[in-house]
């Protein structure tokens, strides 16, 4: 029997308002945010320090004489102490300054705004690709364990996960676009259609819509569909074969055994029951497949002539432009931690009990 | 909560994936008023002429800043000619030039080019002082003397005063380099910034009268010229001129050969080959400035010894080298100077020799070999240049190992003289003999402090103090056979005695659609010129 006092007490947390709460818990995820971004940035800014590779020479060049490296050096700020160098950086990303890229001589910030959304369209095609065709390709091959489809399935995701990337894209184009003439070649649009979409969104596919040029759609798909479905096979083949993995699990449950005892049709069983009770760890896999796709493919953007977020930190790396790696993963870990923020959601949308 | 039913979702994401499926592409031809070219252009990291020191980034200033000296692009080598300058004397001490401004000539703005704006942007460049400034400041300009040394007297006239005689050739070779590009000094000046003289704006935005202006520049994406109407030198055929960063060899080819690009800068030698087989595609070669060498560094005590620098040049496969990996893409070459500039040397006395390295190293006290490390650039090329020397090296008994690293990795330890043999390539900076002698051929201090980075004999801490003499004296001969012969007796004697062991010259090839005619790279002495381009 539960006495007076703690029958009080469960009142009181019953009846106490959630405000508290939900600002408790609010404040300990941007602190969490916050300090894993400072963590991020501290790791990158050291890393980009004792790289064996000099920042001035990317600015001044091989022939630099001294007096020029040595402007160069000083206006760069590298005359002054690591952690002086690291704070100042820190306060002007607080005021969201990200600096100026030694290379494209621009803000930072206007960089990114340029290359992430041609990353964030790839990505998100390839995604749904992978997802429309690797769930289901993982379902079947669950049900029909060891048939010849779970083979083929199987056989399928093997060669996507071995193939060179950098094979599979120039054969892509060798074929579909060189041979076969189906697809539009490397960049996101013709050449003729360049700059003509006023920039709002950044996405060529979405700014052409709204700007109502349709021909430019169009002649964005011929182009964003070969590099996306290149990306969205490497996305299939993990969700296909985490798929398969997770329902093969669940198909060895009681309840689904149950569900068949009282007469469920088996699409009912498996589409309805089976998936659903998959969908939480397979919100996590699809959304780190998204998450490794939204930080660029350099070989792909490089075949493909893809402007977007991985050939310009990888040049940026291999040229020392710090101020354009420390931006590009300050947007690769935002991109992580809203795609977290994001799968918690789905959690509590598809599982009742996470809510 | 309402549940969604997750064969829902996949319905829907279905539906809007399907169409994609059947986008049909549309044609892709390039208009024939339109020049589309596939080039790597990501060394493009600023659009200022005072800035500008990289191969693609020259090739688009070229075409958008006029200088007072210019090349006429189909006949490059005759050499300079007037150009926003129509004519120039000189004093009888060799030391005043003085340039007649061409009348009527306008910028992309509309203001009028006159010698305000060339003093200014000459100044400007000696002010600023950024990385090509030394091709002005090597005339005894500075950031204090500018605008004494450098003066316009009136609209239409310039004068210009070094600080002793140096060759006519030298003085105006000079000013037909990118850093010589004449600026709109009323445009440029409305962009100031802290007295920055408009560095900043014109870092991405252009101020010039050339036969093109810049659309726009997308770093490592693109850049877009657009024609400028009734441009001064004649009729510019091309509307448009786009350039697409496309990397990949494979990638430009298969865009050339469908028609959706009209020419393609970075074919391999396997591309080119398939490209030159197919009808319909041309490819052009031209001989480029670059020189591909390895240099041994003579604070090592064994490379330093003349006999083992010998033998050392014996133990290059050069004509394996260029008939194999590097087929089409460079040419056998021994002299500092590339062929085609003033004071060329042919002759090429070394050649893969095993016995008579073997006997020279057994001449030094080293006839069992020794070990070194030779560093390079992860670039393929010049990857398969270092294995080829460690291969021939073996063969008499030295033991190479290859350190590679990035382009700045690799420099950072050459410019700080730790190397031991540096494998690599150096491209001159304006088209006169001076540009290679000054670096290969002169070091007026070799102490570690003098730090002297820019130059190849510094580098390799090469003490020569006659040959630097020599190299002084040739850049101020004003008789230009005389001048040449002096560049000839340096390089023989470079060639023998030097830590440099020279030995390819860049060729460029170059693929395009039949119809692309004029398309000039700029040879050895300019850059990429598409004025005159025609389809």
């Amino acid at each position: 029997m539960t006495s007076a006092i703690e029958e009080t007490e469960l009142e009181r947390r019953t009846n106490a308002s959630p405000l508290p709460r939900i600002l408790k818990n609010l404040t300990g995820s941007v602190l969490s945010i916050a300090l894993t971004m400072i963590g991020l940035l501290a790791v990158t800014f050291i890393i980009g320090r004792v790289m064996p590779i000099d920042p001035v020479l990317a600015v001044v060049g091989d022939k630099a004489s001294k007096e020029v490296y040595d402007a160069a050096y000083k206006a760069m700020g590298l005359d002054r102490p690591l952690l002086v160098q690291f704070l100042i950086y820190l306060k002007d990303v607080a005021t969201g300054n990200f600096g100026v890229s030694t290379l494209t001589a621009r803000p930072v910030a206007e960089d990114i705004a340029r290359v992430f959304p041609a990353t964030l369209e790839l990505a998100t095609i390839a995604t749904l690709l992978g997802v429309v065709i690797g769930v289901p390709a993982g379902v079947i091959a669950a049900i029909k364990k060891g048939s010849w489809i779970d083979q083929l399935i199987r056989l399928v995701g093997l060669f996507g996960y071995s193939m060179p990337v950098f094979w599979l894209g120039l054969m892509g184009l060798l074929i579909f676009y060189g041979k076969l003439d189906w697809v539009a070649g490397p960049g996101r649009v013709d050449v003729f259609y360049d700059d003509i979409v006023p920039y709002v969104t950044g996405m060529i596919l979405i700014d052409s819509l709204l700007a109502g040029e349709f021909d430019i759609f169009f002649n964005a798909i011929s182009h964003i569909i070969l590099p996306a479905f290149l990306l969205g096979y490497y996305s299939l083949a993990y969700i296909s074969r985490m798929t398969r993995s997770f329902m093969l699990e669940q198909l060895g449950q009681e309840y689904i055994t149950t569900a068949r005892v009282k007469g469920l049709s088996e699409f009912t069983v498996i589409w309805k029951h089976g998936l659903r009770n998959v969908m939480v760890p397979l919100i996590t896999v699809i959304a780190l497949s998204y998450a490794a796709l939204l930080e660029g493919s350099v070989l792909t953007e490089s075949i493909f002539a893809w402007p977007g977020i991985g050939q310009y930190i990888t040049i940026a790396l291999f040229s020392a432009d710090m101020a354009a790696v420390l931006g590009g993963t300050v947007v690769i870990g935002v991109v992580f931690i809203a795609l977290n923020l994001f799968s918690d959601l789905l959690y509590k949308i598809v599982d009742p009990r996470a809510r | 909560m309402k549940h969604i039913s997750f064969a829902k979702l996949l319905l829907a994401s279905a539906c809007i994936a399907a169409p994609m499926a059947f986008a049909a592409p549309l044609q892709a031809a390039t208009p024939a008023n339109m020049l589309v070219i596939a080039n790597r252009i990501d060394d493009i990291t600023s659009v200022d002429p005072a800035e500008i020191f990289e191969f693609a980034g020259s090739d688009m200033a070229r075409n958008i800043y006029d200088k007072l000296v210019m090349f006429d692009p189909l006949h490059l080598e005759k050499g300079y000619g007037p150009g926003l300058a129509e004519s120039w004397t000189i004093s009888e001490d060799g030391k005043t030039f003085t340039f007649k401004m061409r009348k009527g000539i306008k910028f992309h703005s509309g203001n009028p080019v006159t010698a305000r704006d060339a003093a200014w942007s000459l100044q400007r460049a000696v002010i600023l002082k950024m990385t090509p400034s030394f091709i002005l400041t090597q005339f005894g300009f500075n950031k204090d003397n500018a605008k004494e040394v450098i003066k316009a007297v009136d609209d239409e006239t310039l004068v210009i005063t070094t600080d002793k005689k140096y060759a006519t050739s030298f003085v105006l070779n000079c000013l037909t380099a990118t850093i010589g590009g004449i600026i709109d000094s009323k445009l440029a000046m409305e962009h100031e910034k802290d007295g920055d003289m408009g560095h900043d704006w014109l870092k991405t935005h252009t101020a010039g009268s050339g036969a093109f202006t810049l659309k726009v520049w997308k770093p490592n994406e693109s850049y877009t010229l657009d024609r400028v109407d009734g441009y001064w030198r004649g009729n510019v055929a091309m509307k448009r001129v786009i350039v697409r960063h496309i990397p990949e060899s494979a990638t430009q080819r298969l865009l050339l050969e469908k028609g959706d690009i009209d020419v393609a800068r970075n074919l391999s030698p396997e591309d080119m080959a398939a490209v030159a087989a197919k009808d319909g595609l041309a490819v052009d070669k031209e001989l480029r400035g670059r020189i591909m060498y390895f240099a041994m560094n003579q604070k090592d005590p064994i490379l330093s010894k003349p006999k083992v620098r010998t033998a050392m040049k014996y133990l290059a496969d050069y004509d394996g080298m260029v008939n194999s990996f590097l087929k089409g893409q460079y040419a056998v070459h021994q002299a500092f100077l590339p062929r085609t500039y003033m004071g060329e040397l042919a002759d090429k006395p070394y050649k893969l020799d095993i016995a008579k390295a073997k006997s020279l190293l057994a001449e030094a006290g080293y006839a069992d070999g020794f070990k070194v490390e030779m560093i390079v650039r992860n670039a393929q090329e010049r990857v398969e240049i270092a294995q080829s020397l460690q291969n021939t090296f073996a063969k008499a008994g030295i033991k190479s190992t290859i350190q590679t690293g990035t382009g700045k990795q690799i420099l950072g330890i050459y410019r700080a003289r730790k190397h031991q043999i540096y494998v690599g390539a150096w491209g001159p900076d304006y088209p006169d003999p001076h540009t290679n002698a000054d670096t290969f051929a002169s070091n007026p201090d070799n102490r570690d402090e003098a730090k002297l980075t820019g130059k190849l004999a510094w580098r390799n801490s090469w003490d020569i103090p006659e040959m630097t003499k020599e190299t002084k004296a040739a850049v101020q001969e004003t008789d230009r056979d005389k001048r040449a012969a002096m560049y000839v007796k340096i390089q023989k004697e470079h060639q023998k005695t030097s830590p440099f062991a020279i030995m390819f010259q860049k060729i460029e090839p170059l693929g395009r659609r039949a119809n692309v005619k004029n398309f000039v790279m700029g040879g050895a002495i300019s850059a990429a010129y598409y004025w005159k381009v025609t389809k």
